[in-house]
Order: structure tokens, then C-alpha cells, then sequence
């Protein structure tokens, strides 16, 4: 077996968790970052502020992170300029899927969830793949504790599914202070099990008084 | 100034070594509405008129916001100033890109004079027909300069371009010693001050000009039209000392102003 020498991605490992509200979106991420069986740094934010609505929360490799999010922060600043405004979430959305896209076939190696309020004022999750196939959801999780925290996430919610006709409302019938809760509650479950996961939840609440930020302590080992 | 064998094309020189076209250029921009730019050490404050082409439009835009750090004003054609403000938006974020920092006001001015110059020495350009006001911050402090469609372009402690501008320079000529001393609320109302020399005798309303300003802690944005109002209003309409006379060759206003022109 030939030795593969052009490998140019890592797995920085971290978990990503977002919960849309009737008028609220929490986003959380851990911050941790990995490589192997090492930790890079304990503190690490994944979570980028794009928009006043609009906050990106991404797992995977950070260097492609760090340069998505500067595109779209560039993006968003000319976007500004033509148009006199912020960008709207969904808008935002459409965005990062072009810009995902547009290396399909060098992709950025990175899974995203956007969070934010939608032109209604209401929460709203999208949640990606790495070439940019996106879906607005009631909640998600990305990154190496997904597989973790999305069944347990689809219990609490019960959200219904979007194959039911009529059209059901994705978004939960949760307070903003339960599903803040319910954050915290999956990631310390993530923790325990996955040994990406760790070090400290960084949970980001956006409503329509603007955005605030918490973090919260997490298992270190 | 008058029509020659020498002005047709950019390209050509006169035999006394001028260049009438980028001349005519800047006569353009001595056409449009005025504006007028003042500089402390750690403010700058940029105000112009507001005209509209008539009492149905609306105000034409001559004041952009490049960056946090950077805004300017314009005089002349605002097509052209529009562009030259998308092509220095543009710079800004590459930079900031790059770099993680913010363009240095000199830098900017040094491009935007390149790309003037550009069009000084092609034929099948015309210059730009707009003057600007650069304003901004880094860190070697607060910096006003001048870009002209010539491509040359100076730094100013406070400098006034458009029609009837010369009032407003006299006015900026007797007290811009003391700018740098200058609280940011003396400078809005100096600036205030000087816009309402260029009107000479017309009605100085907020709704006829715009006043913008960048600090060391305040990022460039337009002033709320209250808040200019109330500076109005609370100026003396003392006559302090007569604006002087605009020597008229240089205001060479025309019985029309062209539709572009501001």
C-alpha cells in the first residue's frame, strides 16, 4: 500500500449543539481543541458572531474554520455596504451553502451549524455538510459527540417530522431557560463518553434583546 | 480657462506642460456641492451640502463609510465617487483579511492616487471627475487627506473642495491652529461653521447638510440629524466676521450645472 503523502486535513475534533425557539436560538460548542490523542488548547472558541441575528458554530478542521469564517465575515461587511443593512439569517444561510459549495472539490473540511432569529423574529437552525447541502431544522449537533447528543435531542424535542403533511412548525415549544438547560445537560453526557468533548460549553443565546454569552465547565479529562 | 488644440485627449501635452484634460477634471469637481473636512488629534470630522437636483429627489450620497477607521466626502460627479468608494471598501476588507488589522489611512490614499493616476496616462480613459475627502484613524493618529483626479494627493489639517469653497477655506484659514486642541464637539460645530460659510446667505437647516465623524473610541457614522439641529440652533447668527469674497475666477460656475455634477 503506497504511503498517501498529500493529506492536508485533521480532525480537530469538538461537539456543536443548536435549538431554535419561538423567539429565541441557543448555539453551543465546546472548546476544546485536538489532534490525535492531544489537546491543542482547553480554550478555543468555535462559535463566530457573523450577523446580529446570525452566529456560526463549526466543528471539524479549525484552519478551514478560521478561513470560512473570515470569508463570510468579509462577505457580510460588503453585503453591509451595498445594502445598508445586516444580513438576515436565512440569507446568511444561502451564503455559507455557496461558499461550501464553491470547493466542492477541495471542500473546507468543516461541519456547521448557523443559528439566529429568522426576518419574523423567529429561531432558526441550519445545519450543513461539508460541501454545503443545508437544511433549516428545529434543532442539530455536528462534530465527533453528534452521535451522542442528536438522539437524545430528538427525544426531548420531539420534533415532528417533516415527511408529516401538514407542515408542522420545527421550532420547540421550549422556554429559552429549559432549552439553555438542556444544552448543558447534553454536553456533560457528550463528555462523559467522547474523549474529543471537554474542557468547557461555550452557549451562545440570541433573542430579540441581541446576544449574550455564557460558558460553563466541563469534564477536563 | 479657455478651449485649445491641446485639450482633446487626455494624452497630450500642451507646450507649457499642462495637461487640460485632467485640469478640466478637477475643474469638475469645483463644480459639485461643498464639502469640507477637519482634523484634532484624535477626531476628524468631515460635513457637506446636501443638494438635491430638484425639490422632488432626493439628496445625492456624498459622504461613504470606507471602514470602522475610514469614511469620505465627496465633491463632483458622485457616479464616480461611488465607485472609487466600492473600489476603496474593497482594499479595506483585503487588508483586514490579510493582515487582521486595519488599512492605514495612508496606504488607501496612496492606492486611490494610483488608480487616479492610471487614468491620467491612458488614452482611452477619461480621469475621474470627483475629488475626496479622506478621513480616518490609525495608529500614527488621526489623518484628513485630499485625493484629486490629477492622482496627487496632500494631507490637511483641515481643507474645504466644491463650489463656493473658498469661504469656508478663508474661515478654516483663521483657526485651524488650534484644531488639534479642539474637543470633538468644537470640531462639529466648526464644521457646521464652515459648511454654512459656503452657503453664503442661504439657510443653514440640517436637512441641507450631512455631518460625519471617526474618533479614536467612535467608529466613522453619520451624525443624527437631530443632534445637528440642535447644534444649529444653538449657533449664534452673529455675523462674528464677514465671509470673504470668493475671487471669482476661481469659482467658474456655470449658468447650468450639468445633470451628473453635484
Amino acid at each position: 500500500m503506497a504511503l498517501r503523502r498529500d493529506w492536508v486535513y485533521e480532525n480537530n475534533g469538538g461537539t456543536c449543539v443548536a435549538i431554535a425557539g419561538s423567539d429565541y436560538c441557543v448555539i453551543a460548542a465546546d472548546t476544546r481543541l485536538s489532534v490525535g490523542y492531544s489537546i491543542y488548547t482547553r480554550e478555543f472558541s468555535k462559535i463566530c458572531n457573523l450577523a446580529d441575528k446570525c452566529v456560526l458554530a463549526t466543528s471539524g478542521f479549525q484552519g478551514d474554520m478560521k478561513a470560512l469564517q473570515k470569508n463570510l465575515a468579509a462577505r457580510h461587511l460588503i453585503y453591509q455596504h451595498q445594502h445598508n443593512k445586516q444580513m438576515s439569517c436565512p440569507a446568511m444561510a444561502q451564503l455559507l451553502s455557496n461558499t461550501l459549495y464553491y470547493k466542492r472539490f477541495f471542500p473546507y473540511y468543516t461541519f456547521n451549524i448557523l443559528g439566529g432569529l429568522d426576518s419574523n423574529g423567529k429561531g432558526c437552525v441550519f445545519t450543513y455538510d461539508a460541501v454545503g447541502s443545508y437544511e433549516r431544522v428545529g434543532y442539530s449537533a455536528q462534530g465527533t459527540g453528534a452521535g451522542l447528543i442528536i438522539p437524545v435531542l430528538d427525544n426531548q424535542l420531539k420534533s415532528p417530522s417533516p415527511l408529516l403533511l401538514p407542515a408542522k412548525d420545527a421550532v420547540t415549544p421550549l422556554s429559552e431557560a429549559e432549552a439553555v438547560d438542556l444544552v448543558k445537560d447534553v454536553f456533560a453526557s457528550a463528555t462523559e463518553r467522547d474523549i474529543y468533548t471537554g474542557d468547557k460549553v461555550e452557549i451562545v443565546v440570541i433573542n430579540a434583546s441581541g446576544i449574550r454569552q455564557e460558558l460553563m465547565e466541563l469534564r477536563k479529562d | 480657462m479657455f478651449r485649445n488644440q491641446y485639450d482633446t485627449d487626455v494624452t497630450t501635452w500642451s507646450p507649457a506642460g499642462r495637461l487640460f484634460q485632467v485640469e478640466y477634471a478637477m475643474e469638475a469637481v469645483k463644480q459639485g456641492a461643498a464639502a469640507v473636512g477637519l482634523r484634532s488629534t484624535s477626531h476628524v470630522v468631515l460635513a457637506t451640502v446636501n443638494k438635491a437636483a430638484s425639490d422632488l429627489s432626493s439628496h445625492q450620497r456624498k459622504v461613504f463609510k470606507i471602514d470602522d477607521h475610514i469614511g469620505v466626502a465627496i465633491a463632483g460627479l458622485t457616479a464616480d465617487g461611488r465607485v472609487l468608494s466600492r473600489y476603496l471598501r474593497n482594499e479595506c476588507i483585503n487588508h483586514a483579511f490579510v493582515y487582521e488589522s486595519p488599512l492605514p489611512v495612508s496606504r488607501l490614499v496612496v492606492r486611490l492616487a494610483d488608480k487616479a493616476q492610471v487614468c491620467t496616462q491612458r488614452s482611452w480613459k477619461r480621469p475621474f471627475g470627483v475629488g475626496l475627502l479622506v478621513a480616518g484613524l490609525d495608529e500614527t493618529g488621526a489623518h484628513l487627506y485630499y485625493n484629486c483626479p490629477s492622482g496627487s494627493y496632500f494631507e490637511y489639517q483641515a481643507f474645504a473642495i466644491g463650489s463656493r469653497s473658498q469661504a469656508a477655506k478663508t474661515f478654516l484659514e483663521r483657526r485651524f491652529e488650534s484644531f488639534n486642541t479642539y474637543s470633538r464637539d468644537e470640531l462639529i460645530k466648526d464644521a457646521i461653521f464652515a459648511i454654512k460659510e459656503t452657503l453664503q446667505g442661504d439657510k443653514l437647516t440640517s436637512s441641507i447638510c450631512t455631518v460625519a465623524i471617526v474618533g479614536q473610541d467612535e467608529a466613522f457614522h453619520m451624525i443624527d440629524q437631530k443632534v445637528i439641529e440642535e447644534i444649529i440652533n444653538s449657533m449664534e447668527i452673529k455675523e462674528d466676521a464677514p465671509a470673504d469674497q470668493a475671487p471669482l475666477q476661481e469659482e467658474d460656475k456655470g449658468s447650468e450645472e450639468a445633470p451628473m455634477d453635484i
